[in-house]
Protein backbone atom coordinates (compact mmCIF):
# COMPACT_ATOMS: atom_id res chain seq x y z
CA UNK A 1 0.00 0.00 0.00
CA UNK A 2 2.23 2.35 0.99
CA UNK A 3 4.86 2.97 -1.72
CA UNK A 4 7.28 4.89 0.58
CA UNK A 5 9.27 3.37 2.69
CA UNK A 6 9.54 5.94 5.86
CA UNK A 7 13.00 6.61 6.14
CA UNK A 8 15.23 5.78 9.26
CA UNK A 9 16.03 9.14 10.48
CA UNK A 10 19.29 8.85 12.45
CA UNK A 11 19.75 10.68 15.66
CA UNK A 12 22.65 11.94 17.87
CA UNK A 13 20.75 10.25 21.05
CA UNK A 14 22.92 8.38 23.52
CA UNK A 15 21.78 4.74 24.11
CA UNK A 16 21.73 3.26 27.81
CA UNK A 17 24.41 0.66 26.87
CA UNK A 18 21.92 -2.05 27.58
CA UNK A 19 21.97 -4.48 25.04
CA UNK A 20 19.19 -7.07 24.70
CA UNK A 21 19.42 -9.74 21.59
CA UNK A 22 20.82 -6.85 19.91
CA UNK A 23 18.33 -4.50 20.84
CA UNK A 24 19.21 -1.12 22.30
CA UNK A 25 17.88 1.43 24.60
CA UNK A 26 17.90 4.89 23.57
CA UNK A 27 18.11 7.18 26.56
CA UNK A 28 16.34 10.30 25.90
CA UNK A 29 15.39 12.92 28.33
CA UNK A 30 11.86 13.30 29.30
CA UNK A 31 10.26 16.00 27.98
CA UNK A 32 11.02 19.24 30.06
CA UNK A 33 7.30 20.37 30.28
CA UNK A 34 6.15 16.80 32.06
CA UNK A 35 9.56 16.98 34.59
CA UNK A 36 7.90 20.20 35.58
CA UNK A 37 4.67 19.08 36.21
CA UNK A 38 6.20 16.11 38.07
CA UNK A 39 8.89 18.34 40.39
CA UNK A 40 5.02 20.50 40.84
CA UNK A 41 3.05 17.53 42.00
CA UNK A 42 5.67 16.72 44.71
CA UNK A 43 5.60 20.27 46.08
CA UNK A 44 1.86 20.37 45.95
CA UNK A 45 1.83 17.13 47.88
CA UNK A 46 3.98 18.18 50.96
CA UNK A 47 1.88 21.89 51.01
CA UNK A 48 -1.08 19.60 51.55
CA UNK A 49 0.24 17.44 54.01
CA UNK A 50 0.69 20.29 55.89
CA UNK A 51 -2.16 22.39 55.26
CA UNK A 52 -4.81 19.50 55.46
CA UNK A 53 -4.89 16.59 57.60
CA UNK A 54 -2.91 13.65 56.45
CA UNK A 55 -0.32 11.77 58.19
CA UNK A 56 -0.61 8.89 60.65
CA UNK A 57 0.90 9.78 64.66
CA UNK A 58 0.48 7.44 67.69
CA UNK A 59 -2.41 8.73 68.95
CA UNK A 60 -4.27 10.51 65.92
CA UNK A 61 -3.32 12.37 62.80
CA UNK A 62 -1.80 15.61 61.73
CA UNK A 63 -4.65 18.44 62.00
CA UNK A 64 -3.30 20.44 59.22
CA UNK A 65 -2.79 24.23 59.89
CA UNK A 66 -6.35 25.00 58.36
CA UNK A 67 -7.86 22.48 61.32
CA UNK A 68 -10.14 21.63 58.31
CA UNK A 69 -12.35 18.49 58.78
CA UNK A 70 -15.69 17.32 56.61
CA UNK A 71 -17.78 17.29 59.93
CA UNK A 72 -17.05 20.82 60.70
CA UNK A 73 -17.50 21.63 56.86
CA UNK A 74 -21.02 20.11 56.59
CA UNK A 75 -22.02 22.09 60.00
CA UNK A 76 -21.22 25.19 58.77
CA UNK A 77 -22.92 24.51 55.50
CA UNK A 78 -25.76 23.97 57.39
CA UNK A 79 -25.36 26.29 59.65
CA UNK A 80 -24.84 29.29 56.86
CA UNK A 81 -28.36 28.19 55.31
CA UNK A 82 -29.83 27.88 59.03
CA UNK A 83 -28.88 31.26 59.66
CA UNK A 84 -30.01 32.99 56.89
CA UNK A 85 -33.78 31.23 57.66
CA UNK A 86 -33.52 31.89 61.17
CA UNK A 87 -35.26 35.36 61.38
CA UNK A 88 -38.44 33.69 59.28
CA UNK A 89 -38.18 30.40 61.06
CA UNK A 90 -38.27 32.25 64.82
CA UNK A 91 -41.43 33.89 63.82
CA UNK A 92 -42.75 30.18 62.28
CA UNK A 93 -42.33 28.93 65.61
CA UNK A 94 -43.33 31.83 67.45
CA UNK A 95 -46.67 32.35 65.03
CA UNK A 96 -49.62 31.32 66.77
CA UNK A 97 -50.14 27.82 64.57
CA UNK A 98 -53.78 28.47 63.08
CA UNK A 99 -52.38 32.23 61.94
CA UNK A 100 -49.80 30.91 59.57
CA UNK A 101 -52.27 30.16 56.60
CA UNK A 102 -53.55 33.59 57.10
CA UNK A 103 -49.99 34.97 57.06
CA UNK A 104 -48.48 35.90 53.80
CA UNK A 105 -45.19 36.30 54.23
CA UNK A 106 -45.34 32.67 56.60
CA UNK A 107 -47.06 30.84 54.24
CA UNK A 108 -45.27 31.63 51.11
CA UNK A 109 -42.22 30.37 53.06
CA UNK A 110 -43.88 27.52 54.67
CA UNK A 111 -45.70 26.04 51.86
CA UNK A 112 -42.13 25.94 49.67
CA UNK A 113 -40.48 24.92 52.58
CA UNK A 114 -43.02 22.25 53.26
CA UNK A 115 -43.08 20.87 49.89
CA UNK A 116 -39.81 20.06 49.64
CA UNK A 117 -39.78 18.31 53.07
CA UNK A 118 -43.04 16.46 52.26
CA UNK A 119 -41.92 15.18 49.40
CA UNK A 120 -38.09 13.84 51.46
CA UNK A 121 -40.24 12.72 54.14
CA UNK A 122 -44.05 12.22 53.20
CA UNK A 123 -44.44 11.57 49.92
CA UNK A 124 -43.21 7.35 50.34
CA UNK A 125 -46.90 6.80 51.97
CA UNK A 126 -49.00 9.74 51.07
CA UNK A 127 -48.00 10.10 47.46
CA UNK A 128 -45.51 12.40 46.10
CA UNK A 129 -48.70 14.38 45.03
CA UNK A 130 -50.18 13.93 48.52
CA UNK A 131 -53.33 11.93 46.67
CA UNK A 132 -52.54 9.00 49.41
CA UNK A 133 -52.56 5.17 47.87
CA UNK A 134 -55.98 4.48 47.20
CA UNK A 135 -57.43 1.16 48.97
CA UNK A 136 -53.77 0.93 50.99
CA UNK A 137 -54.92 3.19 54.05
CA UNK A 138 -52.35 5.49 53.27
CA UNK A 139 -54.74 8.85 53.43
CA UNK A 140 -55.38 11.17 50.51
CA UNK A 141 -54.68 14.62 51.95
CA UNK A 142 -55.69 16.26 48.88
CA UNK A 143 -59.86 16.43 50.37
CA UNK A 144 -61.62 17.84 53.05
CA UNK A 145 -61.91 14.06 54.64
CA UNK A 146 -60.18 13.81 57.75
CA UNK A 147 -59.80 11.37 59.95
CA UNK A 148 -57.88 13.37 63.05
CA UNK A 149 -58.60 16.38 62.37
CA UNK A 150 -57.72 18.98 59.53
CA UNK A 151 -56.84 22.31 61.09
CA UNK A 152 -53.19 23.50 61.59
CA UNK A 153 -53.19 22.54 65.57
CA UNK A 154 -54.69 18.77 64.70
CA UNK A 155 -52.23 18.27 61.12
CA UNK A 156 -49.47 19.46 63.42
CA UNK A 157 -50.21 17.24 66.32
CA UNK A 158 -50.42 14.26 63.99
CA UNK A 159 -46.93 15.16 62.03
CA UNK A 160 -45.24 15.77 65.71
CA UNK A 161 -46.04 12.41 67.42
CA UNK A 162 -47.48 10.37 64.70
CA UNK A 163 -50.13 7.82 64.81
CA UNK A 164 -50.29 4.22 66.53
CA UNK A 165 -46.52 4.16 66.78
CA UNK A 166 -44.61 2.21 69.07
CA UNK A 167 -42.01 5.02 70.07
CA UNK A 168 -44.10 8.30 70.66
CA UNK A 169 -46.05 7.98 73.92
CA UNK A 170 -47.89 11.07 72.65
CA UNK A 171 -48.74 9.46 69.34
CA UNK A 172 -52.54 9.52 68.66
CA UNK A 173 -54.02 6.02 69.71
CA UNK A 174 -57.06 4.20 69.36
CA UNK A 175 -57.97 0.35 67.85
CA UNK A 176 -60.52 -1.39 66.24
CA UNK A 177 -61.50 -4.46 67.70
CA UNK A 178 -60.98 -7.42 65.35
CA UNK A 179 -64.91 -8.63 65.30
CA UNK A 180 -64.47 -11.74 63.48
CA UNK A 181 -60.57 -12.97 64.18
CA UNK A 182 -60.81 -12.69 67.82
CA UNK A 183 -65.11 -13.90 67.85
CA UNK A 184 -66.26 -11.17 68.89
CA UNK A 185 -69.02 -11.29 66.30
CA UNK A 186 -70.50 -14.00 64.77
CA UNK A 187 -70.02 -14.21 61.06
CA UNK A 188 -73.93 -13.51 60.06
CA UNK A 189 -73.71 -10.60 62.15
CA UNK A 190 -70.63 -9.16 59.98
CA UNK A 191 -72.38 -9.69 56.88
CA UNK A 192 -75.80 -7.78 58.76
CA UNK A 193 -73.63 -4.92 59.83
CA UNK A 194 -71.40 -4.75 56.39
CA UNK A 195 -74.52 -4.60 54.64
CA UNK A 196 -76.03 -1.89 57.08
CA UNK A 197 -72.49 0.14 56.43
CA UNK A 198 -72.98 -0.70 52.71
CA UNK A 199 -76.78 1.18 52.74
CA UNK A 200 -75.49 3.94 54.98
CA UNK A 201 -72.47 4.25 52.75
CA UNK A 202 -75.35 5.00 49.70
CA UNK A 203 -74.48 1.63 48.01
CA UNK A 204 -76.06 -1.55 46.66
CA UNK A 205 -77.00 -3.29 49.59
CA UNK A 206 -79.14 -6.61 50.83
CA UNK A 207 -82.24 -4.85 52.87
CA UNK A 208 -82.94 -7.32 54.94
CA UNK A 209 -79.67 -8.25 55.75
CA UNK A 210 -79.04 -4.30 56.11
CA UNK A 211 -81.75 -3.80 58.81
CA UNK A 212 -80.54 -6.80 60.89
CA UNK A 213 -77.75 -4.89 61.30
CA UNK A 214 -78.71 -1.30 62.73
CA UNK A 215 -78.64 -3.28 65.77
CA UNK A 216 -75.18 -4.66 65.65
CA UNK A 217 -74.10 -1.62 64.46
CA UNK A 218 -75.33 0.21 67.24
CA UNK A 219 -74.03 -2.25 69.78
CA UNK A 220 -70.70 -2.48 68.42
CA UNK A 221 -69.69 0.22 65.85
CA UNK A 222 -71.67 3.31 66.90
CA UNK A 223 -69.17 3.61 70.27
CA UNK A 224 -66.48 4.97 67.75
CA UNK A 225 -67.90 5.80 64.10
CA UNK A 226 -70.94 6.94 66.03
CA UNK A 227 -74.83 6.39 65.60
CA UNK A 228 -75.57 7.66 62.46
CA UNK A 229 -71.89 6.13 61.14
CA UNK A 230 -70.30 9.49 60.94
CA UNK A 231 -67.13 8.49 62.32
CA UNK A 232 -65.47 10.17 65.20
CA UNK A 233 -62.31 12.70 64.72
CA UNK A 234 -61.27 12.10 68.34
CA UNK A 235 -60.52 7.99 67.69
CA UNK A 236 -59.45 8.79 64.29
CA UNK A 237 -62.60 7.00 63.17
CA UNK A 238 -63.31 7.26 59.66
CA UNK A 239 -67.13 8.55 58.28
CA UNK A 240 -69.04 5.22 56.56
CA UNK A 241 -71.17 7.63 55.14
CA UNK A 242 -69.44 9.23 52.76
CA UNK A 243 -67.48 7.85 49.51
CA UNK A 244 -64.51 7.91 50.41
CA UNK A 245 -62.80 4.83 51.67
CA UNK A 246 -59.08 4.46 53.48
CA UNK A 247 -58.84 0.64 52.70
CA UNK A 248 -62.13 0.27 49.98
CA UNK A 249 -65.77 0.32 50.64
CA UNK A 250 -66.56 -2.74 48.70
CA UNK A 251 -68.45 -6.21 50.10
CA UNK A 252 -65.27 -7.87 50.25
CA UNK A 253 -63.15 -5.39 51.93
CA UNK A 254 -65.73 -4.31 54.50
CA UNK A 255 -65.72 -7.91 55.77
CA UNK A 256 -62.24 -8.16 55.81
CA UNK A 257 -62.18 -5.01 57.76
CA UNK A 258 -64.40 -5.71 60.17
CA UNK A 259 -63.26 -9.39 60.72
CA UNK A 260 -59.72 -8.54 61.26
CA UNK A 261 -59.48 -4.60 61.86
CA UNK A 262 -57.36 -1.94 60.15
CA UNK A 263 -54.46 -0.32 62.19
CA UNK A 264 -52.83 2.29 60.31
CA UNK A 265 -49.37 3.52 61.92
CA UNK A 266 -47.44 6.51 61.12
CA UNK A 267 -44.00 7.00 62.45
CA UNK A 268 -43.66 10.16 64.60
CA UNK A 269 -41.48 13.25 63.42
CA UNK A 270 -40.37 14.97 65.78
CA UNK A 271 -37.33 13.32 66.00
CA UNK A 272 -36.80 13.95 62.76
CA UNK A 273 -37.77 17.69 61.62
CA UNK A 274 -37.50 20.28 63.59
CA UNK A 275 -40.05 22.15 64.75
CA UNK A 276 -40.00 24.94 62.06
CA UNK A 277 -39.64 22.34 59.15
CA UNK A 278 -42.78 20.64 61.01
CA UNK A 279 -44.67 23.38 60.87
CA UNK A 280 -43.48 24.18 57.34
CA UNK A 281 -45.03 20.86 56.30
CA UNK A 282 -48.11 21.07 57.97
CA UNK A 283 -48.84 24.79 56.58
CA UNK A 284 -48.37 22.48 53.04
CA UNK A 285 -50.62 20.02 54.13
CA UNK A 286 -52.68 22.46 55.09
CA UNK A 287 -52.60 24.45 51.89
CA UNK A 288 -53.45 21.40 49.32
CA UNK A 289 -57.30 21.99 49.91
CA UNK A 290 -58.62 20.04 52.29
CA UNK A 291 -57.67 22.62 55.39
CA UNK A 292 -59.71 23.70 57.65
CA UNK B 1 26.46 6.26 41.52
CA UNK B 2 26.70 3.32 43.73
CA UNK B 3 24.37 1.37 44.43
CA UNK B 4 22.25 2.43 41.22
CA UNK B 5 24.05 1.06 39.13
CA UNK B 6 23.01 -2.32 40.59
CA UNK B 7 20.10 -1.83 39.04
CA UNK B 8 21.46 -4.30 35.92
CA UNK B 9 21.88 -6.71 38.49
CA UNK B 10 18.15 -6.74 40.10
CA UNK B 11 16.49 -6.46 36.26
CA UNK B 12 18.05 -9.83 35.36
CA UNK B 13 17.05 -12.04 38.33
CA UNK B 14 13.00 -12.01 37.75
CA UNK B 15 13.03 -13.72 41.21
CA UNK B 16 15.21 -11.20 43.29
CA UNK B 17 12.72 -8.59 41.51
CA UNK B 18 9.45 -9.77 42.83
CA UNK B 19 11.22 -10.11 46.34
CA UNK B 20 11.60 -6.38 46.49
CA UNK B 21 9.01 -5.44 44.28
CA UNK B 22 7.11 -7.49 47.38
CA UNK B 23 8.68 -5.45 50.04
CA UNK B 24 8.10 -2.16 48.48
CA UNK B 25 4.17 -2.92 48.18
CA UNK B 26 4.31 -4.03 51.34
CA UNK B 27 6.06 -1.12 53.17
CA UNK B 28 3.57 0.73 51.41
CA UNK B 29 0.75 -1.40 52.74
CA UNK B 30 1.93 -1.00 56.57
CA UNK B 31 2.27 2.41 56.26
CA UNK B 32 -1.29 2.65 54.73
CA UNK B 33 -3.13 0.05 57.02
CA UNK B 34 -1.19 -0.55 60.17
CA UNK B 35 -2.43 3.12 61.91
CA UNK B 36 -6.17 1.51 61.26
CA UNK B 37 -5.38 -0.99 64.02
CA UNK B 38 -3.78 1.71 66.68
CA UNK B 39 -5.16 4.60 66.54
CA UNK B 40 -7.94 4.20 69.12
CA UNK B 41 -9.96 7.13 67.62
CA UNK B 42 -10.55 5.27 64.08
CA UNK B 43 -13.63 4.34 65.67
CA UNK B 44 -15.21 6.49 67.89
CA UNK B 45 -17.14 5.41 71.05
CA UNK B 46 -20.58 5.74 70.34
CA UNK B 47 -23.39 4.79 73.04
CA UNK B 48 -25.68 2.48 71.76
CA UNK B 49 -24.54 0.37 68.92
CA UNK B 50 -24.98 -3.28 70.17
CA UNK B 51 -24.76 -6.11 68.03
CA UNK B 52 -27.72 -7.11 65.75
CA UNK B 53 -30.62 -9.16 67.10
CA UNK B 54 -30.73 -12.79 65.10
CA UNK B 55 -33.70 -11.90 63.51
CA UNK B 56 -31.69 -8.78 62.46
CA UNK B 57 -28.87 -10.18 61.29
CA UNK B 58 -30.82 -13.33 59.25
CA UNK B 59 -33.02 -9.96 57.58
CA UNK B 60 -28.98 -8.76 57.03
CA UNK B 61 -28.31 -12.16 55.07
CA UNK B 62 -31.50 -11.54 53.25
CA UNK B 63 -30.42 -7.79 52.27
CA UNK B 64 -27.20 -9.27 51.06
CA UNK B 65 -28.57 -12.07 48.84
CA UNK B 66 -31.01 -10.11 47.36
CA UNK B 67 -28.53 -7.63 46.35
CA UNK B 68 -29.70 -4.47 48.10
CA UNK B 69 -26.72 -3.00 48.41
CA UNK B 70 -26.52 -2.78 44.97
CA UNK B 71 -29.09 -0.03 44.34
CA UNK B 72 -28.63 1.40 48.13
CA UNK B 73 -26.06 2.30 50.10
CA UNK B 74 -25.80 2.99 53.78
CA UNK B 75 -23.67 5.40 54.60
CA UNK B 76 -24.54 8.96 55.03
CA UNK B 77 -21.97 11.62 54.16
CA UNK B 78 -20.74 14.27 56.09
CA UNK B 79 -22.28 16.91 53.07
CA UNK B 80 -25.05 19.10 53.25
CA UNK B 81 -27.28 17.92 50.60
CA UNK B 82 -27.23 14.01 52.62
CA UNK B 83 -27.90 15.23 56.30
CA UNK B 84 -30.30 17.13 54.99
CA UNK B 85 -32.25 14.36 53.40
CA UNK B 86 -31.25 11.77 55.36
CA UNK B 87 -30.25 12.02 58.37
CA UNK B 88 -27.16 12.66 61.00
CA UNK B 89 -23.70 11.62 58.46
CA UNK B 90 -23.67 8.46 59.64
CA UNK B 91 -20.52 7.14 62.01
CA UNK B 92 -17.59 4.41 61.92
CA UNK B 93 -18.92 2.83 64.83
CA UNK B 94 -22.28 2.44 63.49
CA UNK B 95 -21.54 0.09 61.18
CA UNK B 96 -18.64 -1.81 63.47
CA UNK B 97 -20.73 -4.99 64.09
CA UNK B 98 -21.59 -5.16 60.41
CA UNK B 99 -19.78 -7.82 58.13
CA UNK B 100 -19.32 -6.84 55.64
CA UNK B 101 -20.28 -3.16 56.04
CA UNK B 102 -23.22 -2.08 53.50
CA UNK B 103 -21.70 1.21 52.98
CA UNK B 104 -21.90 0.69 49.10
CA UNK B 105 -21.11 3.58 46.37
CA UNK B 106 -23.84 3.19 44.38
CA UNK B 107 -27.39 4.82 44.86
CA UNK B 108 -30.06 3.83 42.45
CA UNK B 109 -33.01 3.76 45.78
CA UNK B 110 -32.16 6.25 48.67
CA UNK B 111 -29.48 5.57 50.98
CA UNK B 112 -30.90 3.48 53.82
CA UNK B 113 -28.24 4.16 56.47
CA UNK B 114 -31.04 5.85 58.77
CA UNK B 115 -34.33 3.91 56.91
CA UNK B 116 -35.30 2.40 60.52
CA UNK B 117 -38.29 3.72 62.05
CA UNK B 118 -38.86 6.51 59.07
CA UNK B 119 -42.05 4.14 57.53
CA UNK B 120 -44.41 1.89 59.05
CA UNK B 121 -43.95 -2.45 58.91
CA UNK B 122 -46.90 -2.34 56.91
CA UNK B 123 -45.98 0.33 54.55
CA UNK B 124 -42.50 -1.76 54.20
CA UNK B 125 -44.86 -5.12 53.54
CA UNK B 126 -46.67 -2.84 50.89
CA UNK B 127 -43.72 -1.52 49.55
CA UNK B 128 -41.61 -4.60 49.38
CA UNK B 129 -44.22 -6.60 47.76
CA UNK B 130 -44.74 -4.18 45.14
CA UNK B 131 -43.16 -1.04 45.59
CA UNK B 132 -44.89 0.46 42.30
CA UNK B 133 -48.30 0.22 44.77
CA UNK B 134 -46.74 2.83 47.15
CA UNK B 135 -44.53 4.80 44.93
CA UNK B 136 -45.18 4.67 41.20
CA UNK B 137 -42.06 6.33 40.14
CA UNK B 138 -40.26 3.51 41.41
CA UNK B 139 -38.03 1.04 39.78
CA UNK B 140 -37.05 -1.43 42.58
CA UNK B 141 -37.66 -4.65 41.64
CA UNK B 142 -41.18 -6.90 43.94
CA UNK B 143 -40.21 -9.08 46.39
CA UNK B 144 -43.20 -10.41 47.10
CA UNK B 145 -41.75 -13.99 47.50
CA UNK B 146 -40.21 -12.89 51.10
CA UNK B 147 -43.71 -13.49 52.53
CA UNK B 148 -43.96 -16.79 51.31
CA UNK B 149 -40.75 -18.28 52.46
CA UNK B 150 -41.06 -19.39 56.15
CA UNK B 151 -38.07 -19.31 58.15
CA UNK B 152 -37.33 -20.80 61.82
CA UNK B 153 -33.77 -19.72 62.41
CA UNK B 154 -32.36 -23.07 62.20
CA UNK B 155 -28.44 -21.85 61.90
CA UNK B 156 -28.60 -18.74 63.23
CA UNK B 157 -26.60 -19.73 65.69
CA UNK B 158 -23.94 -20.97 63.72
CA UNK B 159 -23.88 -17.49 61.55
CA UNK B 160 -24.03 -16.01 64.65
CA UNK B 161 -20.80 -18.04 66.23
CA UNK B 162 -19.21 -16.86 62.54
CA UNK B 163 -19.71 -13.24 63.40
CA UNK B 164 -18.22 -13.28 66.95
CA UNK B 165 -15.27 -15.12 65.56
CA UNK B 166 -14.46 -12.08 63.38
CA UNK B 167 -15.32 -9.58 66.39
CA UNK B 168 -18.76 -9.51 67.13
CA UNK B 169 -19.75 -9.57 70.99
CA UNK B 170 -22.40 -12.29 71.23
CA UNK B 171 -21.99 -13.71 74.58
CA UNK B 172 -22.53 -17.21 74.97
CA UNK B 173 -25.70 -16.31 76.36
CA UNK B 174 -27.03 -14.61 73.01
CA UNK B 175 -25.97 -18.04 71.79
CA UNK B 176 -27.71 -20.28 73.96
CA UNK B 177 -31.05 -18.36 72.87
CA UNK B 178 -30.76 -17.94 69.48
CA UNK B 179 -33.79 -19.54 68.26
CA UNK B 180 -35.69 -18.15 71.20
CA UNK B 181 -34.82 -14.58 70.53
CA UNK B 182 -35.25 -15.25 66.92
CA UNK B 183 -38.82 -16.05 67.16
CA UNK B 184 -39.35 -13.77 70.42
CA UNK B 185 -38.99 -10.85 68.26
CA UNK B 186 -42.00 -11.49 65.50
CA UNK B 187 -44.23 -12.47 68.33
CA UNK B 188 -45.31 -9.22 70.50
CA UNK B 189 -46.95 -12.13 73.00
CA UNK B 190 -43.99 -14.22 73.01
CA UNK B 191 -41.59 -14.07 76.39
CA UNK B 192 -39.91 -11.18 75.27
CA UNK B 193 -37.72 -10.08 78.38
CA UNK B 194 -34.50 -11.84 77.93
CA UNK B 195 -34.73 -10.42 74.15
CA UNK B 196 -35.44 -7.08 75.58
CA UNK B 197 -32.37 -7.55 78.40
CA UNK B 198 -30.36 -8.86 75.57
CA UNK B 199 -30.44 -6.32 72.89
CA UNK B 200 -30.76 -2.21 74.28
CA UNK B 201 -34.02 -1.14 72.25
CA UNK B 202 -35.13 -4.21 70.46
CA UNK B 203 -38.18 -3.17 67.96
CA UNK B 204 -40.71 -6.16 68.80
CA UNK B 205 -43.14 -6.59 66.60
CA UNK B 206 -45.15 -8.95 64.06
CA UNK B 207 -43.51 -6.59 61.40
CA UNK B 208 -45.89 -8.35 58.12
CA UNK B 209 -48.33 -8.66 60.21
CA UNK B 210 -49.21 -12.19 58.91
CA UNK B 211 -49.02 -15.45 61.44
CA UNK B 212 -45.89 -17.39 60.24
CA UNK B 213 -42.55 -16.20 60.32
CA UNK B 214 -40.87 -15.20 57.19
CA UNK B 215 -38.07 -13.81 55.76
CA UNK B 216 -40.16 -10.77 55.12
CA UNK B 217 -40.58 -10.26 58.68
CA UNK B 218 -36.61 -10.52 59.34
CA UNK B 219 -35.75 -8.42 56.60
CA UNK B 220 -38.52 -5.55 58.05
CA UNK B 221 -36.84 -6.02 61.36
CA UNK B 222 -33.33 -5.64 59.79
CA UNK B 223 -34.62 -2.38 58.04
CA UNK B 224 -36.39 -0.92 61.40
CA UNK B 225 -33.21 -0.58 63.28
CA UNK B 226 -31.08 1.04 60.50
CA UNK B 227 -29.74 3.75 61.90
CA UNK B 228 -31.36 3.92 64.94
CA UNK B 229 -29.26 2.67 67.35
CA UNK B 230 -27.12 6.16 68.19
CA UNK B 231 -29.83 9.09 70.06
CA UNK B 232 -28.19 12.19 68.21
CA UNK B 233 -30.05 14.25 70.83
CA UNK B 234 -27.80 13.42 73.40
CA UNK B 235 -24.09 12.01 71.64
CA UNK B 236 -22.54 14.81 69.89
CA UNK B 237 -19.40 13.47 67.81
CA UNK B 238 -15.69 15.10 67.85
CA UNK B 239 -15.73 17.84 64.89
CA UNK B 240 -12.33 17.35 64.70
CA UNK B 241 -12.15 13.80 63.16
Amino acid sequence: MCAKQVKKVEREVPTTGHTWDGIQEFDNPMPRWWVWVFYACIVWGIGYTIAYPAWPLINGHTQGIYGSTERANVEADIKAFDDANAPIKAKLVAADLASIPSNDELKTFAVSAGASIFKNNCAQCHGSGAAGVQGKGYPNLLDNDWLWGGDMEAIHTTITHGIRNTTDPDARLSEMPKFGADGILEKDQINQVVEHVLAISGQEHDATLAAAGVTVFAENCAACHGPEGKGDRTLGAPNLTDAIWLYGGDRATLTYTVTNARYGVMPAWNTRLSEDEIRAVATYVHSLGGGE
Amino acid sequence: MGILDKHKFIETNASLLLVLSFIVVTIGGIVEIAPLFYIQNTIEKVEGVRPYTPLELAGRDIYIREGCYVCHSQMIRPMRDEVERYGHYSLAAESMYDHPFQWGSKRTGPDLARVGGRYSDAWHVDHLSNPQAVVPESVMPKYAFLSNAEIDGKYIEDIMKTHRIVGVPYTDDDLTNAVADFKAQADPNADSAGLEERYKKVNIANFDGKPALTEMDALIAYLQVLGTMVDFSTFIPDPTR
